[in-house]
């Protein structure tokens, strides 16, 4: 109990710098490295071709985006389909086949990282640093540099112009992305994180057996795998196994890399919008109204990580009749050195953050601790992966400000702006293709045998397994009820086609919202104004969120884990 | 089609060229100035934390093993027994239980909580271990032994299943028992900070300093 309150204090005084750092960067302010950063950028802009100070419109933003991640998919699905050469594969590792190439480049490139092959035997180590680590970066480039692009929208102070991509996408690569790996790399070395170009070594164990163990490029994957709010791995087990993560220390520093940026990129937003003056310590940390998402989010969080720590503390019933003891937790799949408490940190962390790394097996956990990951992908707005939380939860606050507007017949406005029926028909859009998504994809899976041939467990479980892999994907998570056989034809086009949608759509629609808030004059504040930066706002948009989640996810729920609760306590 | 072209391939151009030069970027220098900085700075752990008897490895120090003997303290269990096995004469590999090794792999059986076939795999475990360790009671079999790590490579079991093993330690390796608590007790790390984390066993290295004391192996 002590160790998740104080992990969650240390949080809260790191992401404050970093959300002041991540601000100047996105506002284009002094920063003391910018005599280094601006040589290396200028460089870089050189070799790419890219004019800086180029404007764009929201539009022109999208599609730049959309086209760019379309030729690194591109290159991308050229190096796994060619891998089987005989260049930094020490392993011997053959090419990857089409469908599985298919889902792994749209899972990387989408900041899912969804994983359909298991690392040690899948890809080989030029295939890990040339796609998988390229792609971690670009993805969580990609995904922070909308961010910043729908904040100036939100902002309204450029006109039209959102920025340039490019010049965003190079900026938080070598300002943030960069700089911050190679230090957390090179921590993550020291506490034991293997990083050699190596193959794997067989040794003659104690007792005269032989063991291999694997070796690669692990440490440089696995620090930009948790900035980036990735997820995925270097090995199958990813950062379970005691390679990618060794030590409590590594558990930490893991765990606080996936934390930072989207909690920072909310503060940015609080500081780059227009909002009354608000005085003392939170407002001037936070801004006023970056003030009233980061509670909200926070409120969802803290509320889902007691869930999973109680009901994983609890233990599981089936163990205990089956006579053994459960005083320690549940402890399948998990391990010794994290325990339940940094376990279920880890779980919450990884689904609200949509990094989708696991340090145990999410199949295994008890139904009420499973539900809490599943419930925060479909939430998809508990600060999210870099910056789309912030957008998502953007768009239930434009939401639950109409509905309060409707409420006490006052005019629905967020952040200086009047919300009227383009921006709810696109809001309304944005809300209802995730959970689309999620249940129509599952729907699909369950009514054909090709879906129900990668159900691994029994009774209401299976059902989770396969909503699981769905919200995971949709929501661009990653993580998934492991035991899903999910390499198969039906599994790979599916996904990939949820990830896609998820990322792509949502991404443009709310681009498509702050483009059209943009345009509009800012209204005074008056009398008949809702506020939004007072200690109330979070609770409705808390309200908001979970009373949309239970009336779309609700009964799947309950076919699912809850049903799965009742009869093992039965 | 000329309109086409002159509207939208400087476009694609653009995004090739600087798809290209990210890629290079961050999927080579970054990775590959990563593994010279860390063959400089921390040469062992960038190799795996090997172990060494007498020049050859035998273990890596983060990595768990299958252990067997009635004399070492056993590893909690595993779908991919800790990648153990042995090799025939003609080259056939499996693990020690005799199924087929399938190659290099990670991860549990992944058993949902509800999942009959793990109530009865424990099941079958405590049983077995019941029968090996014939001083210790069913309701004092710490839940970790029994249950799989996620990564099924856990290098650590928790300080009380160390416990419950030392009696059968103590009988078949004929050490006293003060001296395989200290060899235990020297290879228990403490949480971090004292706050963090938790209590933990290295098996391999209490293994490893068994063989050791027993004198199996070369000091």
């Amino acid at each position: 109990m002590l160790q998740l309150i104080l992990t969650m204090a240390l949080y809260l005084l790191m992401v404050i710098p970093a959300g002041n750092y991540l601000y100047h960067i996105a506002a284009g302010k002094h920063t003391f490295a910018d005599p280094v950063f601006d040589r290396v950028d200028g460089f870089l802009y050189r070799l790419c071709g890219v004019d800086p100070q180029r404007p764009m419109n929201w539009r022109q933003y999208a599609l730049t985006l959309l086209g760019a991640n379309a030729s690194m998919m591109l290159l991308g699905y050229l190096v796994l389909r060619l891998q089987a050469v005989p260049l930094l594969n020490p392993n011997g590792v053959g090419a990857m086949g089409r469908s599985l190439s298919l889902n792994t480049i749209i899972s990387f490139m989408t900041n899912t990282n969804l994983q359909h092959y298991a690392g040690e035997t899948g890809l080989s180590y030029l295939s890990q640093m040339l796609v998988i680590t390229f792609m971690m970066f670009v993805s969580a480039g990609s995904g922070y540099a909308a961010c910043m692009a729908f904040i100036r929208g939100l902002a309204g102070q450029t006109g039209e112009n959102v920025g340039s991509f490019y010049a965003d996408l190079i900026r938080i690569t070598t300002r943030v992305l960069l700089p911050f790996s190679m230090l957390g790399g090179l921590v993550l070395v020291w506490q034991g994180v293997p990083q050699t170009l190596s193959g794997n070594v067989v040794v003659d164990t104690i007792e005269g057996a032989r063991q291999v163990i694997a070796m690669g490029p692990v440490a440089s994957l696995e620090i930009i795998k948790h900035i980036g709010t990735n997820g995925g791995g270097f090995l199958g087990a990813n950062s379970a196994t005691p390679i990618e993560n060794p030590t409590i220390l590594t558990n930490l520093i893991e765990l606080y890399a996936m934390m930072l940026l989207p909690g920072a990129c909310v503060i940015t937003f609080g500081k780059m919008v227009r909002s009354r003056k608000g005085r003392g310590l939170t407002a001037r940390c936070f801004g006023m109204e970056g003030r009233t998402v980061f509670a909200a989010m926070g409120i969802l969080f803290v509320i889902g990580l007691a869930l999973c720590f109680w009901a994983e503390s609890k233990g599981n019933p089936l163990l205990a009749s089956a006579g053994l003891s459960q005083s320690m937790g549940s402890m399948e799949g998990k391990e010794v050195r994290f325990g339940i408490a940094q376990s279920a940190m880890f779980t919450t962390a990884t689904t609200s953050f949509t990094t989708g790394s696991v340090n145990n097996m999410h199949d295994t956990l008890t139904p009420l601790g499973g539900l809490v990951p599943l419930l925060h992908m479909m939430l998809n707005v508990v600060f999210g992966g870099k910056g789309v939380g912030l957008m998502n939860m953007i768009v239930y606050a434009i939401l639950a400000v109409f509905l309060c507007g409707l409420m006490i017949g006052r005019t629905p406005e967020y952040l200086g702006k009047k919300i009227e029926g383009r921006e709810m028909k696109l809001t309304a859009l944005c809300i209802i293709i995730h959970p689309l998504l999620i249940l129509a994809f599952t729907a699909v899976a369950v009514g054909t045998s090709g879906g129900l041939a990668g159900v691994s467990n029994p009774g209401f479980h299976g059902l989770s397994q396969i909503l699981y892999e769905y919200a995971s994907s949709a929501a661009n998570n990653g993580s998934g009820f492991e035991g899903l056989a999910d390499n198969s034809l039906f599994w790979n086009l599916t996904t990939g086609a949820a990830m896609f949608l998820g990322r792509y759509v949502s991404i443009f629609l709310q681009l498509a919202i702050a483009g059209s808030l943009m345009k509009k004059p800012f209204v005074s504040d008056s009398a008949g104004s809702l506020h939004t930066d007072t200690p109330a706002f979070p609770i409705i948009l808390v309200a908001v969120v979970y009373i949309f989640a239970a009336l779309t996810f609700f009964p799947v729920l309950a076919l699912g884990p809850i049903a799965e609760h009742l009869t093992l306590f039965a | 089609m000329k309109a086409f072209a002159k509207r939208y391939l400087p476009g694609i151009g653009q995004a090739f060229r600087a798809s290209l030069v990210l890629m290079l970027v961050c999927g080579l220098a970054y990775p590959l100035l990563m593994t010279g900085l860390s063959a400089l700075l921390f040469p062992r752990q960038a190799g795996g934390s090997l172990i060494e008897v007498e020049g050859t490895p035998v273990a890596a120090e983060n990595v768990g093993q299958e252990f067997q003997q009635d004399y070492f303290l056993w590893s909690r269990p595993s779908a991919c027994h800790y990648n153990v096995y042995t090799e025939n004469s003609s080259g056939g590999k499996t693990y020690r239980d005799g199924t087929p090794f399938p190659g290099i792999s990670s991860g549990s059986g992944n058993y949902g909580p509800s999942n009959p076939a793990l109530a009865k795999r424990v099941e079958t475990d405590i049983a077995s271990f019941l029968e090996r360790n014939p001083d210790i009671r069913r309701e004092d079999i710490p839940t970790d032994l029994m249950t799989a790590s996620g990564s099924g490579l856990d290098p650590h079991i928790s300080p009380a299943s160390a416990e419950v093993q030392i009696p059968r330690i103590v009988k078949a390796s004929g050490l006293s028992e003060a001296a395989v608590r200290d060899i235990i007790s020297s290879c228990t790390g403490g949480k971090l900070l004292g706050i963090f984390g938790e209590e933990t066993v290295n098996v391999v290295k209490v293994n490893l300093a068994i063989a050791q004391a027993m004198g199996l192996i070369q000091r």
